[in-house]
Protein backbone atom coordinates (compact mmCIF):
# COMPACT_ATOMS: atom_id res chain seq x y z
CA UNK A 1 0.00 0.00 0.00
CA UNK A 2 0.94 3.66 -1.04
CA UNK A 3 1.66 6.30 0.82
CA UNK A 4 -1.73 7.88 -0.17
CA UNK A 5 -3.69 4.92 0.47
CA UNK A 6 -2.66 4.74 4.22
CA UNK A 7 -3.47 8.24 4.49
CA UNK A 8 -6.86 7.84 3.06
CA UNK A 9 -7.48 5.02 5.45
CA UNK A 10 -5.94 6.61 8.58
CA UNK A 11 -8.98 9.87 7.71
CA UNK A 12 -11.49 7.96 6.89
CA UNK A 13 -10.97 5.70 10.21
CA UNK A 14 -10.63 9.05 11.99
CA UNK A 15 -13.72 10.96 10.29
CA UNK A 16 -15.81 7.06 10.67
CA UNK A 17 -14.50 7.58 15.12
CA UNK A 18 -15.57 11.27 15.25
CA UNK A 19 -19.01 10.32 13.97
CA UNK A 20 -19.66 7.30 16.21
CA UNK A 21 -18.47 9.50 19.21
CA UNK A 22 -20.66 12.33 18.10
CA UNK A 23 -23.52 10.10 17.76
CA UNK A 24 -23.20 8.13 21.01
CA UNK A 25 -23.81 11.07 23.73
CA UNK A 26 -27.36 11.64 21.84
CA UNK A 27 -28.38 8.26 21.99
CA UNK A 28 -27.77 7.85 25.92
CA UNK A 29 -29.81 11.57 26.27
CA UNK A 30 -32.80 9.22 25.38
CA UNK A 31 -32.00 6.08 27.50
CA UNK A 32 -34.47 6.23 30.56
CA UNK A 33 -32.11 4.62 33.44
CA UNK A 34 -35.41 3.81 35.18
CA UNK A 35 -37.43 2.38 32.28
CA UNK A 36 -37.17 -1.14 33.53
CA UNK A 37 -36.60 -0.43 37.12
CA UNK A 38 -39.23 -1.89 39.92
CA UNK A 39 -41.65 0.49 41.10
CA UNK A 40 -43.35 0.13 44.38
CA UNK A 41 -46.95 0.48 42.24
CA UNK A 42 -46.26 -2.82 40.20
CA UNK A 43 -46.73 -4.35 43.88
CA UNK A 44 -49.24 -2.49 45.19
CA UNK A 45 -51.39 -3.33 42.31
CA UNK A 46 -50.15 -6.98 42.35
CA UNK A 47 -51.38 -7.01 45.80
CA UNK A 48 -54.97 -6.98 44.56
CA UNK A 49 -54.80 -10.08 43.22
CA UNK A 50 -52.93 -11.64 46.40
CA UNK A 51 -53.36 -9.95 49.46
CA UNK A 52 -51.02 -12.12 51.26
CA UNK A 53 -47.91 -11.15 49.23
CA UNK A 54 -44.89 -10.30 50.23
CA UNK A 55 -41.99 -7.69 48.50
CA UNK A 56 -38.82 -8.90 49.18
CA UNK A 57 -35.57 -8.37 48.39
CA UNK A 58 -31.81 -8.76 49.46
CA UNK A 59 -30.41 -7.91 52.47
CA UNK A 60 -26.67 -7.74 53.77
CA UNK A 61 -27.28 -8.13 57.59
CA UNK A 62 -28.20 -11.68 58.82
CA UNK A 63 -30.99 -11.54 59.55
CA UNK A 64 -33.43 -12.78 56.81
CA UNK A 65 -36.78 -11.63 57.83
CA UNK A 66 -35.17 -7.95 57.77
CA UNK A 67 -35.24 -9.15 53.64
CA UNK A 68 -39.19 -8.44 53.28
CA UNK A 69 -39.70 -5.07 52.26
CA UNK A 70 -43.15 -4.53 52.96
CA UNK A 71 -46.24 -6.70 53.82
CA UNK A 72 -49.24 -5.03 54.10
CA UNK A 73 -51.17 -8.47 55.12
CA UNK A 74 -50.65 -7.18 58.55
CA UNK A 75 -53.34 -5.28 57.81
CA UNK A 76 -55.88 -7.90 57.79
CA UNK A 77 -54.98 -9.23 60.69
CA UNK A 78 -55.38 -6.36 62.53
CA UNK A 79 -59.04 -5.93 60.88
CA UNK A 80 -59.83 -9.54 62.16
CA UNK A 81 -57.91 -8.91 65.82
CA UNK A 82 -59.84 -5.75 66.14
CA UNK A 83 -63.01 -6.71 64.27
CA UNK A 84 -63.74 -10.04 64.37
CA UNK A 85 -61.80 -11.32 67.27
CA UNK A 86 -63.25 -9.13 69.43
CA UNK A 87 -66.84 -9.68 67.98
CA UNK A 88 -66.73 -13.77 68.08
CA UNK A 89 -65.14 -13.47 72.03
CA UNK A 90 -67.75 -11.35 73.17
CA UNK A 91 -70.60 -13.07 71.61
CA UNK A 92 -69.56 -16.05 72.43
CA UNK A 93 -68.26 -15.50 76.49
CA UNK A 94 -71.18 -12.71 77.22
CA UNK A 95 -73.68 -14.72 75.32
CA UNK A 96 -72.92 -18.20 76.59
CA UNK A 97 -72.93 -16.59 80.16
CA UNK A 98 -76.61 -14.74 79.17
CA UNK A 99 -77.50 -18.12 78.12
CA UNK A 100 -76.86 -19.77 81.42
CA UNK A 101 -78.54 -17.55 83.23
CA UNK A 102 -81.74 -17.50 81.71
CA UNK A 103 -81.43 -21.29 81.30
CA UNK A 104 -81.46 -21.01 85.24
CA UNK A 105 -83.90 -18.65 85.72
CA UNK A 106 -86.14 -20.58 82.70
CA UNK A 107 -85.58 -24.14 83.80
CA UNK A 108 -83.89 -23.62 87.43
CA UNK A 109 -81.52 -26.11 88.82
CA UNK A 110 -81.73 -29.80 87.33
CA UNK A 111 -82.92 -31.98 91.02
CA UNK A 112 -82.82 -35.55 91.85
CA UNK A 113 -86.81 -36.46 90.95
CA UNK A 114 -86.45 -39.33 93.28
CA UNK A 115 -84.36 -37.66 95.84
CA UNK A 116 -81.03 -39.97 96.87
CA UNK A 117 -80.64 -43.45 97.56
CA UNK A 118 -78.48 -43.98 100.29
CA UNK A 119 -76.65 -45.78 98.35
CA UNK A 120 -73.17 -44.55 96.60
CA UNK A 121 -71.25 -45.12 93.09
CA UNK A 122 -67.72 -44.60 92.51
CA UNK A 123 -67.80 -43.18 89.33
CA UNK A 124 -64.17 -41.16 88.45
CA UNK A 125 -61.38 -42.70 90.30
CA UNK A 126 -58.83 -40.25 91.98
CA UNK A 127 -56.10 -40.32 88.99
CA UNK A 128 -59.39 -39.52 86.72
CA UNK A 129 -60.22 -36.70 88.95
CA UNK A 130 -56.57 -35.76 88.96
CA UNK A 131 -56.07 -35.37 85.70
CA UNK A 132 -59.80 -33.39 84.92
CA UNK A 133 -58.71 -30.80 87.76
CA UNK A 134 -54.99 -30.32 86.90
CA UNK A 135 -57.01 -29.58 83.05
CA UNK A 136 -59.53 -27.47 84.90
CA UNK A 137 -57.12 -25.69 87.02
CA UNK A 138 -54.53 -24.71 83.94
CA UNK A 139 -57.37 -23.95 81.77
CA UNK A 140 -59.31 -21.51 84.14
CA UNK A 141 -55.59 -19.47 84.27
CA UNK A 142 -55.36 -20.07 80.49
CA UNK A 143 -58.43 -18.60 79.64
CA UNK A 144 -58.48 -15.57 81.91
CA UNK A 145 -54.77 -14.57 80.92
CA UNK A 146 -55.63 -15.23 77.06
CA UNK A 147 -59.33 -13.30 77.26
CA UNK A 148 -56.52 -10.61 78.68
CA UNK A 149 -54.89 -9.68 75.43
CA UNK A 150 -57.90 -9.19 73.92
CA UNK A 151 -60.24 -7.68 76.38
CA UNK A 152 -57.83 -6.58 78.78
CA UNK A 153 -57.24 -3.26 76.92
CA UNK A 154 -60.70 -1.74 77.01
CA UNK A 155 -62.00 -3.98 80.67
CA UNK A 156 -59.12 -3.84 82.60
CA UNK A 157 -56.38 -0.92 81.77
CA UNK A 158 -59.11 2.03 82.54
CA UNK A 159 -59.90 0.51 86.18
CA UNK A 160 -56.24 -0.07 87.38
CA UNK A 161 -54.03 2.14 85.32
CA UNK A 162 -51.12 1.56 82.87
CA UNK A 163 -48.39 0.23 85.10
CA UNK A 164 -50.60 -2.03 87.53
CA UNK A 165 -51.98 -3.51 84.13
CA UNK A 166 -48.31 -3.90 82.25
CA UNK A 167 -47.37 -6.04 85.93
CA UNK A 168 -50.79 -8.06 85.72
CA UNK A 169 -50.34 -9.17 81.80
CA UNK A 170 -46.56 -9.90 82.29
CA UNK A 171 -47.82 -12.18 85.03
CA UNK A 172 -50.41 -13.10 82.65
CA UNK A 173 -47.97 -14.18 79.88
CA UNK A 174 -45.71 -16.17 82.16
CA UNK A 175 -48.50 -18.18 83.48
CA UNK A 176 -49.83 -18.62 79.71
CA UNK A 177 -46.80 -19.97 78.71
CA UNK A 178 -45.69 -22.08 81.17
CA UNK A 179 -49.10 -23.51 82.19
CA UNK A 180 -49.45 -24.44 78.53
CA UNK A 181 -47.70 -27.73 79.25
CA UNK A 182 -49.66 -29.34 82.51
CA UNK A 183 -52.98 -27.91 80.48
CA UNK A 184 -51.59 -30.36 77.08
CA UNK A 185 -50.41 -33.19 78.92
CA UNK A 186 -54.10 -33.08 81.22
CA UNK A 187 -55.85 -32.97 77.61
CA UNK A 188 -53.87 -36.06 76.59
CA UNK A 189 -54.39 -37.92 79.39
CA UNK A 190 -57.63 -37.07 79.11
CA UNK A 191 -57.95 -38.67 75.44
CA UNK A 192 -56.25 -42.06 76.85
CA UNK A 193 -58.49 -42.36 79.97
CA UNK A 194 -61.41 -41.39 78.55
CA UNK A 195 -61.73 -42.54 74.68
CA UNK A 196 -63.36 -45.68 75.10
CA UNK A 197 -66.73 -44.46 76.83
CA UNK A 198 -66.52 -41.91 74.13
CA UNK A 199 -67.05 -43.49 70.93
CA UNK A 200 -70.41 -42.11 69.72
CA UNK A 201 -73.20 -44.46 68.89
CA UNK A 202 -76.98 -44.90 68.18
CA UNK A 203 -77.90 -44.37 72.08
CA UNK A 204 -76.08 -40.94 72.16
CA UNK A 205 -78.47 -39.83 68.54
CA UNK A 206 -81.41 -40.69 70.87
CA UNK A 207 -79.97 -38.71 73.68
CA UNK A 208 -80.45 -35.83 71.82
CA UNK A 209 -83.51 -36.52 69.70
CA UNK A 210 -85.20 -36.81 73.41
CA UNK A 211 -83.30 -32.94 74.50
CA UNK A 212 -80.65 -35.10 76.80
CA UNK A 213 -83.20 -34.70 79.57
CA UNK A 214 -82.47 -30.54 79.63
CA UNK A 215 -85.34 -29.79 77.66
CA UNK A 216 -88.57 -31.80 78.19
CA UNK A 217 -89.27 -34.54 80.67
CA UNK A 218 -87.52 -37.77 81.66
CA UNK A 219 -84.53 -38.75 81.06
CA UNK A 220 -83.17 -40.58 78.31
CA UNK A 221 -80.92 -43.34 78.70
CA UNK A 222 -77.06 -43.28 78.41
CA UNK A 223 -74.05 -44.97 79.12
CA UNK A 224 -70.90 -43.93 81.21
CA UNK A 225 -71.14 -40.48 79.07
CA UNK A 226 -74.30 -39.11 77.12
CA UNK A 227 -74.33 -37.83 74.28
CA UNK A 228 -73.76 -33.93 75.60
CA UNK A 229 -70.67 -35.23 77.70
CA UNK A 230 -69.52 -36.78 74.27
CA UNK A 231 -69.94 -33.51 72.65
CA UNK A 232 -67.78 -31.49 75.18
CA UNK A 233 -64.89 -34.48 75.19
CA UNK A 234 -64.58 -33.84 71.37
CA UNK A 235 -64.41 -30.67 71.30
CA UNK A 236 -62.33 -30.38 74.37
CA UNK A 237 -59.77 -33.29 72.62
CA UNK A 238 -59.94 -31.45 69.49
CA UNK A 239 -59.79 -28.22 70.49
CA UNK A 240 -57.16 -28.77 72.93
CA UNK A 241 -54.90 -30.45 69.95
CA UNK A 242 -55.81 -27.10 67.58
CA UNK A 243 -54.77 -24.73 70.88
CA UNK A 244 -51.71 -26.70 71.38
CA UNK A 245 -50.34 -26.77 67.72
CA UNK A 246 -51.08 -22.98 67.39
CA UNK A 247 -49.54 -22.38 70.53
CA UNK A 248 -46.27 -24.34 70.33
CA UNK A 249 -45.93 -22.46 66.90
CA UNK A 250 -46.75 -18.79 68.80
CA UNK A 251 -44.21 -20.04 71.26
CA UNK A 252 -41.41 -20.79 69.76
CA UNK A 253 -42.63 -17.48 66.90
CA UNK A 254 -38.55 -17.74 65.28
CA UNK A 255 -39.28 -21.46 64.21
CA UNK A 256 -42.76 -20.63 62.97
CA UNK A 257 -41.96 -20.04 59.31
CA UNK A 258 -42.58 -16.03 58.78
CA UNK A 259 -45.04 -13.64 60.21
CA UNK A 260 -47.73 -14.80 57.90
CA UNK A 261 -47.69 -18.40 59.54
CA UNK A 262 -47.77 -16.08 63.21
CA UNK A 263 -50.89 -14.70 61.99
CA UNK A 264 -52.80 -17.64 61.51
CA UNK A 265 -52.14 -19.76 63.99
CA UNK A 266 -52.80 -16.35 66.12
CA UNK A 267 -55.99 -16.57 64.66
CA UNK A 268 -56.78 -20.01 64.94
CA UNK A 269 -55.88 -19.80 68.60
CA UNK A 270 -57.68 -17.22 69.59
CA UNK A 271 -61.11 -18.19 67.81
CA UNK A 272 -60.83 -22.08 69.28
CA UNK A 273 -59.57 -20.21 72.53
CA UNK A 274 -62.88 -18.35 73.18
CA UNK A 275 -65.09 -20.93 71.51
CA UNK A 276 -63.94 -23.12 74.57
CA UNK A 277 -64.38 -21.09 77.32
CA UNK A 278 -67.94 -20.93 75.60
CA UNK A 279 -68.25 -24.43 75.97
CA UNK A 280 -66.20 -24.86 79.39
CA UNK A 281 -68.62 -22.13 80.61
CA UNK A 282 -71.78 -24.20 80.54
CA UNK A 283 -69.81 -27.51 81.47
CA UNK A 284 -69.06 -25.37 85.00
CA UNK A 285 -72.51 -24.37 84.94
CA UNK A 286 -73.98 -27.73 84.56
CA UNK A 287 -71.50 -29.59 86.90
CA UNK A 288 -72.19 -27.16 89.80
CA UNK A 289 -75.37 -25.41 90.69
CA UNK A 290 -76.91 -26.19 87.27
CA UNK A 291 -77.73 -30.05 88.40
CA UNK A 292 -77.91 -31.82 91.76
CA UNK A 293 -75.70 -33.90 92.39
CA UNK A 294 -73.57 -33.88 89.49
CA UNK A 295 -69.98 -31.82 91.30
CA UNK A 296 -69.88 -35.41 93.40
CA UNK A 297 -68.90 -37.10 90.72
CA UNK A 298 -65.67 -35.02 90.13
CA UNK A 299 -65.57 -33.81 93.72
CA UNK A 300 -65.91 -36.87 95.82
CA UNK A 301 -65.80 -39.39 92.88
CA UNK A 302 -69.08 -41.12 94.13
CA UNK A 303 -72.26 -40.31 92.73
CA UNK A 304 -75.62 -41.67 94.48
CA UNK A 305 -77.25 -44.11 92.81
CA UNK A 306 -80.60 -42.75 91.94
CA UNK A 307 -78.38 -39.85 89.91
CA UNK A 308 -76.59 -42.51 88.11
CA UNK A 309 -80.19 -44.09 87.65
CA UNK A 310 -81.46 -41.13 86.47
CA UNK A 311 -78.44 -40.15 84.30
CA UNK A 312 -76.71 -42.79 83.61
CA UNK A 313 -79.39 -46.13 83.22
CA UNK A 314 -77.04 -47.73 81.26
CA UNK A 315 -73.83 -47.18 82.75
CA UNK A 316 -75.74 -48.32 85.91
CA UNK A 317 -76.89 -51.40 84.57
CA UNK A 318 -73.32 -52.33 83.52
CA UNK A 319 -72.24 -51.68 86.72
CA UNK A 320 -74.19 -53.76 88.75
CA UNK A 321 -73.91 -56.54 86.84
CA UNK A 322 -70.12 -56.57 87.09
CA UNK A 323 -70.33 -55.76 90.65
CA UNK A 324 -67.80 -53.18 90.79
CA UNK A 325 -65.92 -49.99 88.73
CA UNK A 326 -62.47 -49.10 89.40
CA UNK A 327 -62.36 -51.27 92.36
CA UNK A 328 -65.07 -49.40 93.82
CA UNK A 329 -67.84 -51.17 94.93
CA UNK A 330 -71.57 -50.33 95.37
CA UNK A 331 -71.75 -49.19 99.03
CA UNK A 332 -74.44 -47.17 101.70
CA UNK A 333 -73.46 -44.07 102.52
CA UNK A 334 -72.34 -43.58 105.85
CA UNK B 1 -45.50 21.19 64.00
CA UNK B 2 -44.48 19.40 61.45
CA UNK B 3 -45.17 15.67 60.06
CA UNK B 4 -43.02 13.90 60.02
CA UNK B 5 -42.26 11.26 57.51
CA UNK B 6 -39.24 9.53 55.92
CA UNK B 7 -38.84 9.10 52.04
CA UNK B 8 -36.20 6.74 50.49
CA UNK B 9 -35.31 7.86 46.71
CA UNK B 10 -34.64 4.73 45.66
CA UNK B 11 -33.08 6.66 41.92
CA UNK B 12 -30.46 7.14 44.65
CA UNK B 13 -29.94 4.88 46.82
CA UNK B 14 -26.33 3.18 46.51
CA UNK B 15 -26.81 0.44 48.64
CA UNK B 16 -23.65 1.48 50.94
CA UNK B 17 -25.45 0.26 54.50
CA UNK B 18 -23.94 3.82 56.32
CA UNK B 19 -27.80 4.86 57.43
CA UNK B 20 -28.21 1.09 59.29
CA UNK B 21 -24.18 1.60 60.63
CA UNK B 22 -25.28 5.34 61.79
CA UNK B 23 -28.37 3.78 63.25
CA UNK B 24 -26.77 1.31 65.38
CA UNK B 25 -24.23 3.44 66.49
CA UNK B 26 -25.81 6.36 67.25
CA UNK B 27 -28.62 4.58 69.31
CA UNK B 28 -26.32 1.92 70.74
CA UNK B 29 -29.13 -0.24 69.39
CA UNK B 30 -29.60 -4.11 71.09
CA UNK B 31 -27.21 -6.59 69.96
CA UNK B 32 -29.32 -8.78 66.42
CA UNK B 33 -31.43 -5.85 65.89
CA UNK B 34 -31.50 -3.42 63.05
CA UNK B 35 -33.92 -0.68 63.36
CA UNK B 36 -33.11 0.18 59.86
CA UNK B 37 -32.12 -1.95 56.38
CA UNK B 38 -31.44 -1.87 53.16
CA UNK B 39 -32.98 -3.82 51.12
CA UNK B 40 -31.92 -4.61 47.05
CA UNK B 41 -35.33 -5.78 45.10
CA UNK B 42 -34.03 -6.96 41.42
CA UNK B 43 -30.91 -7.87 42.41
CA UNK B 44 -28.52 -7.98 39.81
CA UNK B 45 -31.12 -7.26 37.13
CA UNK B 46 -31.90 -4.41 34.97
CA UNK B 47 -34.06 -2.09 37.00
CA UNK B 48 -32.54 -3.15 40.49
CA UNK B 49 -33.11 -0.92 43.43
CA UNK B 50 -32.37 -0.54 47.04
CA UNK B 51 -34.51 1.15 49.59
CA UNK B 52 -33.61 2.34 53.44
CA UNK B 53 -36.62 1.17 55.45
CA UNK B 54 -37.00 1.46 59.27
CA UNK B 55 -40.19 2.28 61.47
CA UNK B 56 -42.48 4.93 58.86
CA UNK B 57 -44.35 6.44 61.58
CA UNK B 58 -47.81 5.31 60.14
CA UNK B 59 -50.73 7.57 60.22
CA UNK B 60 -53.60 5.35 62.56
CA UNK B 61 -50.17 3.23 63.15
CA UNK B 62 -51.19 -0.85 63.11
CA UNK B 63 -48.79 -1.58 65.77
CA UNK B 64 -50.84 0.82 67.87
CA UNK B 65 -54.11 -0.45 67.40
CA UNK B 66 -53.34 -4.46 68.18
CA UNK B 67 -51.26 -3.65 70.97
CA UNK B 68 -52.38 -5.54 74.20
CA UNK B 69 -51.80 -3.39 76.57
CA UNK B 70 -51.66 0.07 74.92
CA UNK B 71 -48.19 1.29 75.31
CA UNK B 72 -47.88 3.01 72.20
CA UNK B 73 -48.41 7.11 71.68
CA UNK B 74 -47.66 9.26 68.75
CA UNK B 75 -46.16 12.89 69.63
CA UNK B 76 -46.31 16.08 68.31
CA UNK B 77 -44.12 15.38 65.53
CA UNK B 78 -46.54 12.54 64.94
CA UNK B 79 -43.36 10.19 65.78
CA UNK B 80 -44.78 6.71 66.74
CA UNK B 81 -43.00 5.92 70.18
CA UNK B 82 -43.41 3.00 72.69
CA UNK B 83 -42.83 2.74 76.45
CA UNK B 84 -40.62 0.09 77.20
CA UNK B 85 -41.96 -0.08 80.94
CA UNK B 86 -45.19 -1.23 79.45
CA UNK B 87 -44.67 -3.47 76.79
CA UNK B 88 -45.28 -7.18 77.88
CA UNK B 89 -43.21 -8.29 74.36
CA UNK B 90 -45.88 -10.30 72.73
CA UNK B 91 -45.13 -9.65 69.28
CA UNK B 92 -48.78 -8.04 68.00
CA UNK B 93 -46.99 -5.17 66.62
CA UNK B 94 -44.74 -7.68 64.68
CA UNK B 95 -47.76 -9.24 63.24
CA UNK B 96 -49.63 -6.10 61.96
CA UNK B 97 -46.70 -3.84 61.25
CA UNK B 98 -46.25 -3.67 57.28
CA UNK B 99 -42.68 -3.15 57.34
CA UNK B 100 -41.28 -5.61 59.66
CA UNK B 101 -40.35 -2.72 62.15
CA UNK B 102 -40.69 -4.01 65.74
CA UNK B 103 -37.97 -6.24 66.74
CA UNK B 104 -37.34 -8.10 70.13
CA UNK B 105 -34.62 -9.14 71.94
CA UNK B 106 -34.76 -12.72 72.82
CA UNK B 107 -34.39 -12.64 76.87
CA UNK B 108 -37.85 -13.80 77.83
CA UNK B 109 -39.07 -17.76 78.56
CA UNK B 110 -37.95 -20.59 75.41
CA UNK B 111 -36.38 -17.86 73.82
CA UNK B 112 -39.24 -15.94 72.94
CA UNK B 113 -39.47 -11.79 72.82
CA UNK B 114 -38.23 -9.79 75.32
CA UNK B 115 -39.58 -6.18 74.89
CA UNK B 116 -39.90 -4.83 71.50
CA UNK B 117 -37.29 -2.26 69.81
CA UNK B 118 -37.95 -0.40 66.80
CA UNK B 119 -37.04 2.63 65.55
CA UNK B 120 -37.80 5.87 67.20
CA UNK B 121 -37.13 8.62 64.49
CA UNK B 122 -34.04 9.81 66.71
CA UNK B 123 -36.35 10.86 69.09
CA UNK B 124 -35.92 8.45 71.93
CA UNK B 125 -39.50 7.43 74.39
CA UNK B 126 -41.54 8.57 77.46
CA UNK B 127 -38.41 9.19 79.54
CA UNK B 128 -37.63 12.83 79.80
CA UNK B 129 -35.65 14.70 76.66
CA UNK B 130 -31.93 13.69 76.94
CA UNK B 131 -32.04 11.80 80.39
CA UNK B 132 -29.51 8.36 80.57
CA UNK B 133 -32.44 6.35 81.27
CA UNK B 134 -34.43 7.87 77.85
CA UNK B 135 -30.87 6.39 76.36
CA UNK B 136 -30.22 3.18 78.06
CA UNK B 137 -33.66 2.29 76.86
CA UNK B 138 -34.49 3.91 73.07
CA UNK B 139 -31.37 5.31 72.61
CA UNK B 140 -30.68 9.21 71.13
CA UNK B 141 -33.18 11.80 70.96
CA UNK B 142 -31.51 14.13 68.39
CA UNK B 143 -34.90 15.50 67.72
CA UNK B 144 -34.83 17.21 71.57
CA UNK B 145 -31.65 18.79 70.15
CA UNK B 146 -33.29 20.09 67.03
CA UNK B 147 -31.91 17.82 64.43
CA UNK B 148 -33.25 15.02 62.19
CA UNK B 149 -32.47 11.32 62.39
CA UNK B 150 -28.63 10.42 61.98
CA UNK B 151 -29.94 8.10 59.29
CA UNK B 152 -31.55 10.72 56.92
CA UNK B 153 -28.44 13.62 58.17
CA UNK B 154 -25.55 11.77 57.16
CA UNK B 155 -26.95 10.16 53.51
CA UNK B 156 -24.29 10.34 51.05
CA UNK B 157 -25.97 10.82 48.39
CA UNK B 158 -29.19 12.03 50.29
CA UNK B 159 -31.33 9.21 49.14
CA UNK B 160 -32.57 8.81 52.23
CA UNK B 161 -34.91 12.05 53.28
CA UNK B 162 -36.05 12.75 56.94
CA UNK B 163 -38.50 15.92 58.07
CA UNK B 164 -41.52 17.75 57.83
CA UNK B 165 -43.72 15.36 55.22
CA UNK B 166 -44.87 18.43 52.85
CA UNK B 167 -41.19 19.35 52.74
CA UNK B 168 -39.86 15.62 51.72
CA UNK B 169 -42.13 15.28 49.15
CA UNK B 170 -41.56 18.63 47.86
CA UNK B 171 -37.62 18.08 47.20
CA UNK B 172 -38.84 14.71 45.49
CA UNK B 173 -40.83 15.78 43.48
CA UNK B 174 -38.30 18.28 42.10
CA UNK B 175 -35.52 15.67 41.66
CA UNK B 176 -38.31 13.62 39.76
CA UNK B 177 -39.40 16.65 37.98
CA UNK B 178 -35.65 17.21 36.63
CA UNK B 179 -34.19 14.19 35.81
CA UNK B 180 -37.55 12.95 34.37
CA UNK B 181 -38.29 9.81 36.23
CA UNK B 182 -38.58 8.47 39.66
CA UNK B 183 -39.65 5.07 41.54
CA UNK B 184 -41.96 6.18 43.61
CA UNK B 185 -41.97 7.50 47.70
CA UNK B 186 -41.62 3.70 48.95
CA UNK B 187 -43.96 2.75 51.49
CA UNK B 188 -46.48 5.97 51.53
CA UNK B 189 -49.07 4.44 50.50
CA UNK B 190 -49.10 2.15 52.84
CA UNK B 191 -47.58 4.14 55.65
CA UNK B 192 -49.75 7.50 54.75
CA UNK B 193 -52.43 6.11 52.71
CA UNK B 194 -51.22 9.29 50.24
CA UNK B 195 -48.23 8.92 47.63
CA UNK B 196 -46.80 11.79 46.04
CA UNK B 197 -48.36 12.88 42.67
CA UNK B 198 -45.70 13.99 39.98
Amino acid sequence: MSLGAHLRFLVTALLLAVAVGFAQPGEAQQVNPTADSVKEQQFLDALKANPSAELRGRVTIPDAKSATLERPAGREWRAFHQGTMTKVGAVAVLGTLIAVVAFYLFRGRIRLESGPSGQRLTRFNGFERFVHWLTAACFIVLALSGLNVTFGKSLLLPLVGPEAFTAVSTVAKWAHNYLAWPFMLGVALMFLVWIKDNIPGMVDIRWFLAGGGIVGKGHPAAKRFNGGQKALFWIVVVGGAALAVSGINLLFPAEAGGVLNLQFWNMLHGIVGVLMVATILGHIYIGTIGMEGAFDAMGSGEVDLNWAKAHHSLWVADEMRKGDVHGGKLQPAE
Amino acid sequence: MARMKFLCDADRCIECNACVTACKNENDVPWGINRRRVVTINDGKPGERSVSMACMHCTDAPCAAVCPVDCFYTTADAVVLHNKDLCIGCGYCFYACPFGAPQYPKVSNFGSRGKMDKCTYCSGGPEADLSPAEFQKYGSNRLAEGKLPLCAEMCSTKSLLAGDGEMIAQIYKERVVKRGYGSGAWGWQTAYRETIAI
